[in-house]
C-alpha cells in the first residue's frame, strides 16, 4: 500500500526537480483566456461612474444625458450615494453599459454628478495628522535599555502608499442565463469569489458559475467581488446580455487596493561591541479609507530587550488598503533594518558582524546564520564590503545591504477529487487558481509522483466553484493547501486500485507500488502490470477519491508547516552627482520547506527581488494636498522597474532534509519582504549617509547627500 | 518627507540642485497636454471620415478582416472587441507597458496606441500569427523552458517584441537584450528568465541547440 507521506529524497521522481509550468504554452501564444478576453455573443461593455472629488457630498446623480447617449443599454446609479458622503477620488457612484467600449466611456463622462466639495485630506507623512487609536507596545524598561547603551543611534525612515497595479485590472464578465449567473472574475478566490452576491444579485449561490482560469495578477488585492462584481451581474441580469467590466487604469490604481505607508521616528541603543539593548519606534502611516497596522515592530530582532514601539493609523482621503504581498512585513522591515543598521554604522561595525552578533535575539538563529553565510558567499561580501561610505573614491560609490525576514506560509484548507478512469486518464479537480505562481502544475507533480505517472499523464482542472473548494490564494498558503489535498486523494484512490490489481499479480496489496508507469510488486518488479491495464480492471467503474486538507492534521503528520527565514544582501551604485541608484546584484537566500517544483519556486523569488526593486527605487502613489487627486495614475508616472532596471539576480533555494523534513510551506510572500531593506541599507554603505525615505529617487538622494542624512 | 527645492534656476545653481530640481517637477511636466497643433493645410486635404462606423478591412496574421470601427478606435481595440483576436492586452493603454504590442510591416508597436484606420492596407502580426499550444516557435519555447512568465499577462507582448528584436538582432548580447526589450513592462518580475530566453533563442536561430 502506498504511504500518503512525503517521499524521501532518493525516491522523488518529480517533487523538487526542475518542471516547466503546465500552462506555459497557453500563455505564450495569447491563448491564455484571462477575465478580459472573455468575448460572448451580444456582449455590453460597461463603465464605472467615479467621483471626481475626494471629500464632500453627493447632491445629485444625472443620468438622462448618459442614457440618451448613443449605444447605451442600461445605466445604474448608486442611489444609496445620494446625500452620502465621499471619501475619496474614484469612490463608485453609478454605471453605464453600452454596445461598445468607446460609448460606454462616453456615456459614463455624460453622467452630472452634483457635488458639495470639502477640503479633503491625503498627508500621510507628518504624524500631526493621526487619528487613529494609539496601539502601544512593550518589553522590559526603555529608559534602562536607552541608559544601558553605550551609544543611542536616533533617526527617521518611512516608505510611501504604494499599489498593486495588477497588469489585469480588477473586474469580470458576467451572463445571465435561465436565472443562472455565470461570471469570469479576475480573482485569488474561486472557491469563495461569490460569497455576498446571492442577495445583491437576487440569484443564490448555487446557481453562481464562477470560472477563473487564468488571471493577471493580484498579489493580495482580488479576494472578493467587490462592487463592480456585483453591479455588472445585476447590468447583465436587467439587459439579458452578457457584460463586461473591467477597471480603467487610472481607477485601478486609485480605488483596488493599496500598501499603507510607514513613517517613524526610531531610537536604537547599542553597546560598543554591538549588543542591541533597546528599540524604541513611533510610528505613524495611512491605509487610506481602510484600516491601519503595523505589528511586527521590531521585525526579526523580536527579542531585544528593552523596547517600547507605538502606532497610530492616518485616515485619509484615498482609496482603501488591501493586502499587499506580505501585509506590513515589508513595511517594518524597511523601518528595523535601517535603524539598526544605522545604529552599526554609528559604532563603526560591518553591518554582516552586527546582524550575526545579534542573531540570538531573532526565533531562528541557525537558519539565519546558515542563510547569511551563504548570501554572503553568493554576493562576494568579502571582498567587496566596506564600512559606511568607506567605499572608493570617486563620484559613483558602491555598497552592500543586508536584510532578514520571515513569513508563516501554512497550507489553508483544500480539497481534492482525484479520478482514474478505466482509461488509464487521471483528473485532479481542485476549486483553486493560479495566479502565476505555478499552482496547476504543483498539483500535476505531486499526482504524477504518486502514481508513478508522468505530470502529462496528468489532467489538473481548476478554477471552478463547482471543484472540490479551495482556500484563496494570499498568505503563501495555496501550495502547502492544494498539494497536502492533491497527495492524499492520489494516494487514496491508488490504494483502492492497488486492492483490485493485487489479485492479478498474485500479491497482496501491501507489496505493490506505482513506479514509472507500471503497478509492480517491490521486491520483485518484473512481477508488474502496465498502469492502463491495471486501470481497465475498473471495468466501466471511474475511482473517485477526495483528499482534506485539515490543516492542524496535516501539520501535525509533516506534511505542512509554517514559518521560513530568509536573507537578502543587495550591491548597488549610487552617483552621487545625479543621485541615481544603479542595482548592480542581488541576492536572496529562502527556505520554504519542502519543494515540489523548483523552478517555479526560483521564479517566485526572483519576481519577489524584482517586485521589491521596484518599491525600493521608483514606486510611490502622489496624491495632489489640495485635491486629493492622485497624480500618476497611469504607468507612466506610476513607474515599475524594467529589464534594464534589475541588475544582476541571484536565487538560492534551501534544501536538504532539515528544511524538507519540515514539508511544504508557502513561498509567495516572504522573498518580496526584504529588497527595500537591503537596497536602503545599500545605499547608505556606499553614499555615507541614510536616504530616510522611499522610494530612492534621484531628489531623495541628492537631498541626503547635502543635508548629510538628516531627515 | 524631501523639501522640494524650488529656487529659480539662475547662474549660481549647483548641478546637484538643478537635478533635484528636475527630479521633483517630473510629474507636473508629465501632466502637460500635448501642444503640437494640426497643420492645418494636411487637416483640409485629409480624407474625413466619422464619426460614425466606417468600414475597413484588417490584414490580420495573413487574413483579410472586415470590421466596422469608428474612427477614435485604437487598433488594439478593434483586435480585442471587434475580431476577438485577444492575444494582445490591454494594461496600461497609453503606450507605456507594451503588453498590447503587435507587429505592424514587421514592425513592434503599441497597438493601443495607433488608430484601427491608421492600420489598414498594412500587415499585421499579432501573438496568434507567431504559434500555436501545438507549433510553438523557438523563443515561445525557450519562454517556457526559462521560465520567462508568471501571471502570463504582459507574456504576449514580450513574446512579440522580443521575436522582432530577434529579427532585428540575431546574435544580441545579453546586454542587447537588456536594451532591446527594456520597451514592456512585468509585475509579477519574469526579466530574469526572459533575458535568458530570447539568448537561448537566438542561439537556437543560429543553428546550435
Amino acid at each position: 500500500m502506498a504511504d500518503a507521506k512525503w517521499p524521501k529524497a532518493g525516491d522523488r521522481s518529480l517533487i523538487g526537480k526542475r518542471i516547466s509550468r503546465l500552462d506555459g504554452p497557453e500563455k505564450v501564444t495569447g491563448s491564455a483566456q484571462y477575465a478580459y478576453d472573455v468575448n460572448l455573443p451580444g456582449l455590453l461593455y460597461a463603465k464605472l461612474v467615479t467621483s471626481a472629488h475626494a471629500k464632500g457630498k453627493i447632491i445629485a446623480i444625472d443620468l438622462s444625458d448618459a442614457e440618451s447617449s448613443s449605444g447605451v443599454k442600461a445605466v445604474w446609479k448608486d442611489e444609496g450615494m445620494v446625500g452620502g458622503e465621499i471619501r475619496y477620488v474614484g469612490q463608485v457612484l453609478g454605471a453605464v453599459a453600452a454596445e461598445t467600449e468607446e460609448q460606454a466611456t462616453e456615456a459614463a463622462l455624460k453622467v452630472n454628478v452634483d457635488y458639495e466639495v470639502q477640503q479633503p485630506q491625503v498627508v500621510d507623512s507628518d504624524s500631526q495628522f493621526a487619528t487613529g487609536r494609539e496601539s502601544k507596545r512593550e518589553s522590559g524598561d526603555i529608559e534602562a535599555g536607552l541608559k544601558e547603551a553605550d551609544v543611542v543611534a536616533e533617526g527617521k525612515y518611512g516608505l510611501p502608499v504604494i499599489t498593486h497595479c495588477c497588469l489585469e485590472p480588477h473586474g469580470q464578465t458576467a451572463e445571465v442565463r435561465d436565472g443562472e449567473l455565470y461570471i469570469w472574475p479576475s480573482t485569488q478566490n474561486v472557491s469563495r469569489y461569490a460569497d455576498g452576491m446571492d442577495d445583491a444579485v437576487g440569484i443564490p449561490r448555487s446557481k453562481t458559475h464562477v470560472d477563473c482560469q487564468y488571471m493577471g495578477g493580484g498579489f493580495g488585492s482580488k479576494f472578493g467581488s467587490d462592487k463592480w462584481g456585483t453591479l455588472c451581474s445585476q447590468l447583465a441580469k436587467e439587459t439579458g446580455r452578457p457584460v463586461k467590466l473591467l477597471l480603467d487604469r487610472n481607477i485601478e490604481l486609485m480605488i483596488a487596493g493599496n500598501r499603507p505607508s510607514a513613517y517613524g521616528e526610531f531610537k536604537v541603543g547599542i553597546k560598543n561591541d554591538g549588543t542591541i539593548t533597546a528599540f524604541q519606534a513611533n510610528v505613524w502611516g495611512t491605509g487610506g479609507v481602510g484600516g491601519y497596522g503595523m505589528r511586527w515592530l521590531p521585525y526579526i530582532y523580536e527579542k531585544i530587550p528593552h523596547t517600547l514601539v507605538t502606532t497610530r493609523g492616518i485616515r485619509t482621503n484615498r482609496g482603501g488598503q488591501r493586502a499587499w504581498r506580505a501585509p506590513a512585513h515589508p513595511q517594518c522591515a524597511l523601518l528595523t533594518m535601517s535603524a539598526l543598521e544605522d545604529a552599526a554604522a554609528k559604532i563603526k561595525m560591518d553591518a554582516l558582524e552586527f546582524f550575526r552578533h545579534n542573531i540570538q535575539l531573532t526565533d531562528k538563529p541557525d537558519v539565519y546564520l546558515e542563510e547569511l553565510e551563504i548570501a554572503a558567499d553568493l554576493i562576494g561580501y568579502k571582498e567587496k564590503s566596506h564600512l559606511r561610505g568607506e567605499g572608493t573614491p570617486g563620484s559613483v560609490k558602491r555598497g552592500l545591504g543586508i536584510s532578514l525576514h520571515r513569513w508563516g506560509g501554512l497550507g489553508h484548507p483544500s480539497e481534492c477529487d482525484l479520478s482514474i478512469n478505466p482509461d488509464g486518464s487521471v483528473t485532479a479537480e481542485i476549486g483553486t487558481q493560479d495566479l502565476g505562481t505555478g499552482a496547476r502544475t504543483v498539483i500535476a507533480i505531486v499526482v504524477g509522483e504518486t502514481l508513478g505517472l508522468p505530470i502529462e499523464a496528468i489532467t489538473v482542472r481548476i478554477g471552478r466553484n463547482s471543484y472540490p473548494a479551495s482556500g484563496a490564494s494570499g498568505g503563501s498558503t495555496t501550495v502547502g493547501g492544494t498539494s497536502t489535498a492533491s497527495r492524499l486523494a492520489s494516494t487514496s484512490a491508488l490504494n483502492e486500485l492497488l486492492k483490485i490489481v493485487a489479485p492479478h499479480l498474485g500479491v497482496s496489496a501491501d507489496a505493490l507500488e506505482a513506479k514509472q508507469g507500471v503497478i509492480r510488486e517491490i521486491n520483485q518488479p518484473t512481477n508488474a502490470i502496465q498502469w492502463t491495464d491495471a486501470c481497465s480492471l475498473l471495468g466501466t467503474n471511474t475511482l473517485v477519491k477526495r483528499g482534506v486538507n485539515d490543516r492542524n492534521e496535516s501539520r501535525a503528520k509533516g506534511f505542512i508547516d509554517s514559518n521560513v527565514g530568509g536573507v537578502q544582501i543587495a550591491d548597488v551604485s549610487v552617483d552621487t552627482e545625479t543621485g541615481i541608484v544603479t542595482m548592480n546584484q542581488m541576492v536572496a537566500v529562502q527556505d520554504c520547506g519542502l519543494i515540489i517544483d523548483m523552478k517555479t519556486a526560483e521564479s517566485q523569488v526572483f519576481g519577489a527581488l524584482i517586485m521589491g526593486i521596484t518599491s525600493a527605487l521608483y514606486e510611490e502613489a502622489l496624491y495632489d494636498a489640495e485635491t486629493g487627486v492622485m497624480l500618476n495614475a497611469d504607468m507612466e508616472f506610476y513607474r515599475l522597474a524594467g529589464i534594464k532596471d534589475i541588475g544582476n539576480l541571484k536565487v538560492h533555494m534551501m534544501t536538504g532534509k532539515k528544511y524538507e523534513d519540515r514539508g511544504v510551506i508557502g513561498l509567495g510572500e516572504p522573498p518580496v519582504i526584504s529588497p527595500a531593506a537591503a537596497i536602503s541599507n545599500a545605499v547608505a554603505n556606499a553614499c555615507g549617509v541614510r536616504v530616510p525615505y522611499l522610494p530612492l529617487t534621484p531628489d531623495r538622494v541628492l537631498d541626503a547627500l547635502e543635508k548629510g542624512g538628516i531627515a | 518627507m524631501a523639501k522640494e527645492d524650488n529656487k529659480p534656476l539662475d547662474s549660481g545653481i549647483s548641478r546637484r540642485g538643478f537635478l533635484k530640481g528636475v527630479g521633483a517637477g517630473t510629474v507636473a511636466t508629465g501632466m502637460m497636454p500635448g501642444l503640437a497643433p494640426e497643420n492645418a493645410q494636411a487637416a483640409e486635404s485629409a480624407k474625413i471620415q466619422g464619426p460614425g462606423e466606417v468600414p475597413i478591412t484588417l490584414r490580420i496574421n495573413g487574413r483579410n478582416r472586415r470590421v466596422n470601427v469608428e474612427p477614435r478606435v485604437t487598433l488594439l481595440d478593434a483586435l480585442r472587441n471587434r475580431l476577438d483576436v485577444t492575444g494582445a492586452k490591454k494594461v496600461c493603454d497609453r503606450g507605456t507597458c507594451g503588453a498590447c504590442t503587435v507587429l505592424v510591416d514587421g514592425d513592434p508597436i503599441y497597438s493601443c496606441s495607433m488608430l484601427a484606420l491608421e492600420a489598414e492596407g498594412r500587415e499585421i502580426t499579432t501573438i496568434e500569427g507567431l504559434g500555436t499550444p501545438e507549433h510553438l516557435n523557438p523563443l515561445q519555447k525557450a519562454f517556457i523552458e526559462n521560465d520567462a512568465q508568471q501571471c502570463g499577462f504582459c507574456t504576449p507582448g514580450f513574446v512579440v517584441a522580443c521575436a522582432s528584436f530577434l529579427e532585428k538582432n540575431p546574435n544580441p548580447t545579453r546586454e542587447e537584450v537588456r536594451s532591446g526589450i527594456g520597451g514592456n513592462l512585468c509585475r509579477c518580475g519574469t526579466y530574469a528568465g526572459m533575458i535568458e530566453a530570447v539568448l537561448d533563442a537566438a542561439e537556437v536561430q543560429k543553428g546550435g541547440n
